[in-house]
């Protein structure tokens, strides 16, 4: 029974932490403030949920198991808010993002929504 | 009502936190739930917004939708990442909103942000500024899949293209 829980865990704790080197990595990589949040968010989405449900496996039907579940609510409800306030921050202290392509004065009230992004769409 | 379900929700919390479950530590317990609940109810932060309970039946379908979403572009952001060439293509965008509530709309921004490869980065009205790594993201933002299971969530109609003035 054990060995079964163990197994479940190093399957999720795994993958966990290759995310969260994967972003790490991201972040070395990425050229600019806004690339390089995208490369974070990995870590502390995927990367962290799958580290902390191996670590409630680990722990069982515990108080412990709870308080993790606590732990992983509060990145997913802090997480974008910091991200959110870090990137505002990043736009009001005039740093320029990186861009392949700047659609922010797009037309919003052309047609459906799935339509109107496409007509300034160039070609690859 | 949202005053019983926070009262609940709070006890519930501390008796979780705690583990010790003795007379003295109990009512302690109840005296520091009692407390919040009131300033809450001074600061008027236990309404419609701040304790959106109309939203707790459909939030854990909601959240394994958005866990999947989540591990899909997780994965693709990971394969740009260990890409050599790093493929990116950043697209500053601006998709609308089409949530009635605030709690929707605050949904809708943090999921943007949750998702790797986009990040809500301002608010104006019902208008999110979005950054995404690729174009693709930002097509598929555009394109409204994610506004719409939000409206589902949140139980708005499904949106049409016609907006209010």
């Amino acid at each position: 029974m054990e060995m079964i829980a163990d197994a479940i865990s190093w399957c999720l704790i795994v993958p966990g932490c290759f995310f969260l080197v994967t972003g790490a990595l991201g972040l070395l990589r990425m050229p600019d403030v806004y690339t390089r949040m995208h490369a974070a968010s990995v870590i502390e989405t995927l990367g962290a949920t799958l580290l902390v449900l191996g670590l409630i496996v680990q722990a069982g039907l515990t108080l412990v198991a709870l308080k993790l579940v606590f732990v992983l609510a509060l990145l997913f409800f802090f997480g974008p808010v910091a991200s959110h306030a870090l990137a505002q921050a990043a736009l009001h202290a005039d740093v320029k993002p990186v861009l392949a392509e700047d659609r922010r004065s797009r037309n919003l009230d052309s047609g459906p929504t799935g339509l109107a992004g496409s007509k300034e769409e160039p070609s690859p | 009502m949202r005053t019983l379900v926070l009262a609940i929700a709070l006890a519930a919390f501390w008796l979780a936190l705690s583990g010790h479950y003795t007379p003295f530590l109990l009512s302690i317990g109840i005296l520091c739930v009692l407390i919040t609940v009131l300033v809450a109810q001074r600061m008027s932060i236990v309404d419609k917004e701040g304790q959106p309970i109309e939203l707790f039946a459909a939030a854990p379908a909601y959240w394994l939708w958005l866990f999947i979403e989540i591990a899909k572009s997780a994965w693709s952001v990971s394969l740009i990442i260990l890409d050599p060439r790093l493929p990116i293509s950043p697209t500053f965008t601006r998709v609308r909103a089409s949530q009635k509530t605030a709690a929707g709309m605050a949904t809708y921004a943090n999921s943007i942000t949750l998702t790797p490869g986009t990040i809500t980065t301002g608010v104006t009205g019902d208008v999110f500024d979005v950054h995404a790594l690729v174009k693709a993201g930002a097509d598929d933002l555009e394109a409204g899949g994610m506004d719409r299971r939000i409206c589902q969530f949140e139980g708005t109609a499904t949106p049409t293209s016609e907006r209010k003035a």
